[in-house]
């Protein structure tokens, strides 16, 4: 009895610590980005870090205020774009579509999610762009560019997310409605989607923080001049792009303002993921 | 009349997704196979003949490693929340943020942390064992929620029955649960790997975009200390460049191939496993 309750009792403490190891790693995360991102802020001071519209590591000035809007005008675009179509597409797949149809869809759904975001990067460089810049206005590499970039990478989280909310509303409600002489689309819009709604808004909220923390896609289309953009055609850096860009040759103070620009982003993605398990726990409580 | 509007609402919705996605598969098949050569195929990268071969090879070195140290340790905490732990312990509700705010960072912010923590901190430098602990850490929750999704739907009477024939906890587990959890999990290591395939932000800085295969032949386990570049990474160095965009091209469609066989084999997988049930 003695070894086997050994054996047990060695499994349990091994499970455990494989478990404790998702805390640490979070832990390890905030100490290392605050140890060495606060530090920076402090430095250059932390209203001049963040409300600062000057980004200049040559002449040491370090503001990201045009990053920080650059970033909530980038996601809100991807918003306008990603939002609509993703819903709409996700109601389509629950409710609207043929079986066979909706068979063909959620594999080329699942791809879309699959496809790295170089991949869409490159697509918006070589399509979208040289489209803005021939058809439309400015050089291309733009605002524009990258919130229609972000609402299509956006599109799979939202439409999985919300179908899986959709699918989950019992059949009586439906079949409730109907009985009370509601057309197909009006008992969908009007008792399916509001019995959806928190997790509709969790696929929103899980797309915003997709869009808010991509990279590479955005630094491949956006232009990255780190000012505010004067309109949809201007070029935009993004916290992200501020990061990736100038990490690779960045020294001391200037290294120091761009971990301190992930903790910014950080922040932001906590906020985010805060408001996701509110809405969750809401619709859970309901 | 607005039963007819939103049908159409519902419809566009629908094309626009779909219509994104041929978009996207056609421009990168229709551009790239024709760039497709047997000379990028070659296993030395130079300045003329941009390769791709190393960033293959790379890419599966990277993400056999970082899935080598990620399923091990996901199974097992995913094994410990669902048939150890009590859901209200302080402890699990601490397992479960946190696992929950992994999944949330951006792939960005893991590099940052692989930079300061692998390969300064440690000491290791910019290669591939930094960036394969870096992408572990990255695609851990996705190990830990889907294994641990799979364990929920394992019916009960399985582990009752293995603990009715006398069997202790660890050996109901692996004999009796984990089995039949297999399908789901490998799912969610066939979804970590696409996550590995196609990850650039966190490996920039961890793992360098130098354009050889890390030297085993020669170096034997210190070529885990070696700067590599993966596809996706060489897709990026490339576009970045400006001057081999008929290779770039050639990547896209490497790494869309990958991505799709992922796909597929993950859904064959799922299908035929419980089919064996």
């Amino acid at each position: 009895m003695g070894a086997t309750g050994l054996k047990e009792t060695l499994a349990r403490v091994a499970f455990a610590l494989a478990a404790a190891l998702s805390i640490i790693a979070v832990g390890l995360i905030c100490l290392f980005l605050f140890a060495n991102g606060i530090p920076a802020m402090a430095e250059i001071g932390l209203p001049e870090f963040l409300f600062g519209t000057t980004w200049k590591p040559g002449s040491n000035m370090y503001g990201i205020f045009p990053m920080i809007i650059g970033s909530i005008y980038a996601t809100a675009g991807a918003i306008i774009v990603g939002v609509p179509a993703g819903l709409l597409t996700a109601i389509f797949l629950s409710r609207f579509a043929h079986a066979r149809v909706a068979a063909l869809l959620r594999p080329g759904i699942e791809l879309l999610a699959g496809i790295p975001s170089v991949v869409y990067g490159f697509f918006g460089l070589m399509v979208m762009v040289p489209f803005i810049r021939t058809h439309m206005a400015g050089r291309g590499m733009s605002l524009l560019a990258a919130a229609v970039l972000l609402g299509i990478m956006i599109l799979p989280t939202i439409i999985t997310v919300a179908k899986s909310a959709l699918d989950a509303v019992p059949k009586s409600y439906y079949e409730g409605a109907l009985a009370l002489g509601a057309t197909h689309e009006r008992a969908v819009f009007r008792v399916i989607v509001p019995a959806a709604f928190s997790g509709l808004m969790a696929a929103v909220v899980l797309g915003v923080g997709r869009a808010i923390g991509e990279t590479m896609a955005v630094v491949m289309v956006a232009g990255n001049q780190p000012i505010i953009p004067e309109s949809i055609f201007s070029g935009v850096r993004t916290l992200t792009a501020n990061i990736v860009l100038e990490m690779g040759y960045a020294a001391d103070l200037h290294r120091g303002a761009l971990i301190a620009t992930g903790v910014v982003l950080f922040v932001f993605v906590l906020l985010i993921s805060l408001l996701f398990s509110a809405i969750k726990k809401r619709g859970e409580a309901k | 009349m607005t039963a007819k509007l939103l049908r159409g609402a519902v419809y566009a919705g629908a094309a626009f997704t779909t219509l994104v996605l041929a978009a996207i598969v056609a421009f990168v098949l229709v551009n790239g196979l024709p760039h497709l050569t047997p000379s990028l195929f070659q296993w030395e990268y130079t300045s003329e003949n941009v390769s791709l071969m190393p960033a293959l090879v790379s890419t599966v070195l990277m993400a056999l490693l970082a899935l080598l140290l990620a399923v091990p340790v996901g199974v097992a905490s995913a094994i410990y929340l669902v048939e150890y732990a009590k859901s209200t312990s302080r402890f699990v509700r601490a397992v479960r943020v946190t696992a929950e705010t992994l999944q949330g960072i951006p792939s960005i912010i893991y590099g940052l942390f692989g930079m300061l923590f692998f390969t300064t901190t440690l000491g290791w430098g910019l290669c591939l064992l930094s960036g394969a602990c870096t992408l572990a850490l990255m695609i851990l929750p996705v190990i830990m929620r889907t294994t641990e999704e799979a364990l929920l739907a394992v019916p009960l009477s399985y582990k009752q029955g293995g603990l009715a024939l006398g069997a202790g906890p660890v050996r109901t587990i692996f004999r009796c649960v984990l089995p039949s959890a297999l399908p789901g999990i490998a799912g969610g290591i066939l979804l970590a790997l696409g996550r590995c395939v196609g990850e650039v932000a966190a490996l920039l800085f961890t793992a360098g975009t130098v354009a050889q295969i890390p030297n085993f032949a020669e170096q034997g386990i210190f070529a885990l200390f070696d700067s590599c570049r993966t596809l996706a990474v060489h897709m990026y160095v490339l576009s970045g460049e400006g001057l081999h965009m008929n290779e770039a091209y050639a990547s896209a469609v490497v790494l869309l191939l990958l991505v799709l066989l992922l796909n597929v084999a993950a859904n064959f997988i799922v299908k035929k496993l419980k089919r064996g049930q």
